[in-house]
């Protein structure tokens, strides 16, 4: 540097002294100055706050995705399903609905699909041999062919009901029912009431009615012939227009059961599952709270790492001021220390939360779902955690006498 | 780089300065010292004779109790922190007796920072500390950690340091302190190279013999400066205040030029001896 000018101006004619400002990658260096040095320091620190973050957006991270895989199921299943189920009058007798229930319900104008089932009082064995109190907890219901179609299912193996077999004894298992009767393939045969049936096929899961899935399905015609059922339906499935849901929900239960519409009980059963959708919020918010927690305890453990890297470095401090560091420039410096700290926690802390995300989500299933904005959030969180841990001991560095800082030994 | 030969500009100048600290200890007690442009001089003097708390004072690192400090002509006493760090950022290098060197990072990076807070780019940094460290030979080590340097070594890095920034002022405090005697007089020729290429160097030390080594010394006592062998005006000070009291101020006067000459002469006398030393030493090696 060459010797000041002599001109006027103030300071008696020499020019003005002005600290240089740091450029912002010599302010970067400097902050990543101390964290080279210490680094088993730095990753125990830093852990603290990936820990924080990492929870926080794991658990966004889950919440989200397991909410979008509800709603994509939502999506793929409809939620235009309506049903009716036969209740019990004020005497606690069951009503019956009246045969020609589906034909009535197919009347109402946006009604779509109209399908039933029926209870068939026949118990089930896997064969003769078997006690017939022992049903397996599988019970028979009569199906009318159109069944899957308005449920927007099918089998998984074998086949449907048709026009063909529904008159004989033949059987669709859904899919926990044929897991309790053991039978994997069809073309097995089991035992309802005396009568050995076959088995033509296998429901998936029918996850918008799943008490289907305990269930022997069989034909309206075969049910009457061979299990003296009566060909009263038990229960009325119908899909409408999506518009017209609530307006055909309003008129169902007496276009079934005229005069004792009381007793006939309407659900949606997509409600369910869009209720299960808005649930977790508790827990989410729960694990949040303990993610937060987590990151608190890290920030403290920056602070503290910070507290610490100052009291060793009161030569460095000292030596900075002599050659010429401003107050500011060494509160800069350990700011931009504390915040690379944390920072690195909190990049490590996203890549974890995420990671985690994407395996139980791919355990699961689902579509792993991290939102940009628990990202950002973390970010900031771990920007505030840094600016919060480094302020005290950096405005303790800048404080430290040069002359003190220099003597310290 | 300043260039100017002994009695040009004053770089330092202290005006009945005094310095007190709490428990009224009185480390600097009514001091004036002018250090000129391209003097090389020693302020010695036993611990707590004051001499520290000089280096702090004209480092302006600590401010006077009382009186005016003057550093490459600004006035110390008005000015901020903030002006002061700018001040020694450009105008004063500082050498210390434990080198202060980063551990982790070679010798370049070391010297580099000297510049960083001057406002100077990273890579003419860069570009001058390989230069400063050419200059106090050791271009040899440029990529070396501190944990791979010799003492002398180090304290030459420091020294780049120093003066990287071509600065108006260094101020070496006890620059031989830590070091065996071979390195001190490796340091301490390098610091008459240096002064004789142009640099201003105050000396800060306990050690008279460094010190007689020096063109001017300049002895602390108590706070208070007891001899000085090259100072114009404080000879005059006390010339007129001999005259003053009536003494004799021309025996005074003649007595004092001995003295000087005869200081010049054992200051000659141990350069040479120095350097008998430092040939003997290159060829043993």
């Amino acid at each position: 540097m060459s010797r000041p000018k002599r001109q006027s101006a103030p300071t008696g004619g020499l020019p003005p002294l002005k600290p240089s400002r740091l450029s912002p990658r010599d302010i970067l260096g400097l902050g990543a100055v101390g964290l080279r040095a210490r680094r088993a320091r730095v990753v125990l620190s830093a852990l603290g706050i990936a820990i924080g973050i990492a929870t926080m957006v794991a658990v966004v991270g889950l919440s989200q995705s397991s909410k979008s895989d509800l709603l994509a199921q939502l999506d793929r299943l409809g939620t235009n399903l309506l049903t009716v189920e036969a209740g019990k009058d004020a005497l606690g007798q069951e009503v019956r609905l009246p045969k020609s229930a589906v034909a009535m319900v197919e009347r109402i104008g946006p009604v779509q699909h109209a399908t039933a089932t029926g209870n068939v009082d026949a118990k089930i064995r896997r064969s003769d041999v078997v006690p017939e109190e022992r049903t397996a907890g599988v019970t028979t219901q009569a199906a009318r062919t159109d069944l899957l179609t308005a449920l927007g299912t099918h089998v998984a193996k074998g086949t449907w009901l048709n026009e063909g077999n529904e008159r004989l004894p033949v059987t669709v298992l859904g899919s926990v029912a044929a897991q309790r009767l053991g039978i994997t393939e069809p073309g097995g045969k089991i035992m309802m009431n005396d009568e050995y049936v076959v088995v033509i096929g296998i429901l998936g899961p029918v996850e918008l009615v799943p008490t289907l899935d305990c269930v022997a399905l069989v034909g309206f015609p075969a049910a009457e012939r061979y299990f003296r059922f009566d060909g009263h339906p038990s229960m009325i499935f119908e899909r409408s227009a999506d518009a017209a849901v609530e307006d055909v929900r309003a008129v169902l239960a007496r276009t079934v059961s005229p005069g004792a519409e009381g007793s006939a009980k309407v659900s949606r059963p997509s409600d369910a599952l869009a209720a299960k959708a808005a649930t977790d919020k508790g827990l989410t918010t729960l694990m949040l709270g303990l993610g937060a927690v987590a990151l608190l305890v890290g920030g403290v453990g920056v602070a503290n790492t910070m507290v610490i890297s100052v009291l060793e470095r009161r030569q460095e401090i000292g030596l900075r001021r002599a050659i010429g560091a401003t107050k500011n420039a060494i509160r800069l410096q350990f700011l931009t220390e504390s915040l690379l700290l944390s920072a690195i926690g909190g990049a490590t802390g996203a890549v974890l939360g995420a990671a985690a995300t994407y395996g139980f989500a791919l355990a699961q299933g689902w579509t792993a779902v991290i939102p940009p904005w628990s990202l950002a959030g973390g970010l900031a969180a771990t920007l505030l955690i840094g600016v919060l841990a480094g302020l005290y001991p950096a405005v303790r560095a800048s404080r430290l006498h040069p002359t003190v800082a220099l003597n310290a030994i | 780089m300043t260039t100017s030969t002994p009695g040009s500009a004053p770089v330092v100048e202290l005006r009945d300065v005094s310095k007190a600290y709490a428990g009224d200890v009185h480390a600097l007690r009514g001091v004036s010292l002018t250090v000129c442009a391209g003097e090389l001089l020693a302020i010695v003097g036993p611990s707590g004779s004051g001499k520290s708390t000089m280096l702090n004072v004209i480092g302006t690192l600590d401010p006077p109790t009382v009186g005016t400090v003057r550093v490459a002509g600004y006035d110390v006493g008005g000015l901020s922190d903030a002006q002061l760090s700018a001040l020694r950022s450009r105008h004063i290098g500082f050498v210390f007796q434990h080198f202060h060197l980063a551990a982790g990072r070679d010798a370049i990076d070391n010297v580099a920072d000297g510049l960083l807070y001057a406002g100077v780019p990273r890579k003419e940094r860069r570009a001058r500390a390989r230069a400063a460290l050419e200059r106090v030979r050791l271009g040899h080590r440029l990529d070396h950690r501190p944990a791979e340097l010799s003492g002398g070594e180090k304290q030459r890095v420091a020294i780049a340091r120093g003066l990287v920034g071509e600065p108006d002022l260094l101020l070496a405090d006890e620059p031989t302190g830590a070091l065996d005697t071979a390195s001190g007089e490796v340091v301490m020729e390098l610091l008459h190279e240096l002064n004789a290429g142009g640099t201003t160097i105050c000396v800060i030390t306990h050690d008279h013999e460094i010190a007689g080594s020096l063109p001017r010394q300049v002895r602390f006592r108590d706070g208070e400066i007891v001899a000085d062998s090259g100072a114009k005006e404080a000879k005059e000070a006390k010339e007129a205040r001999e005259a003053q009291q009536g003494k004799q101020g021309k025996q005074g006067k003649q007595a004092q030029q001995g003295k000087q000459a005869q200081e010049a002469q054992q200051g000659k006398q141990a350069q040479e001896a120095q350097q008998g030393k430092q040939a003997q030493q290159v060829r043993s090696r």
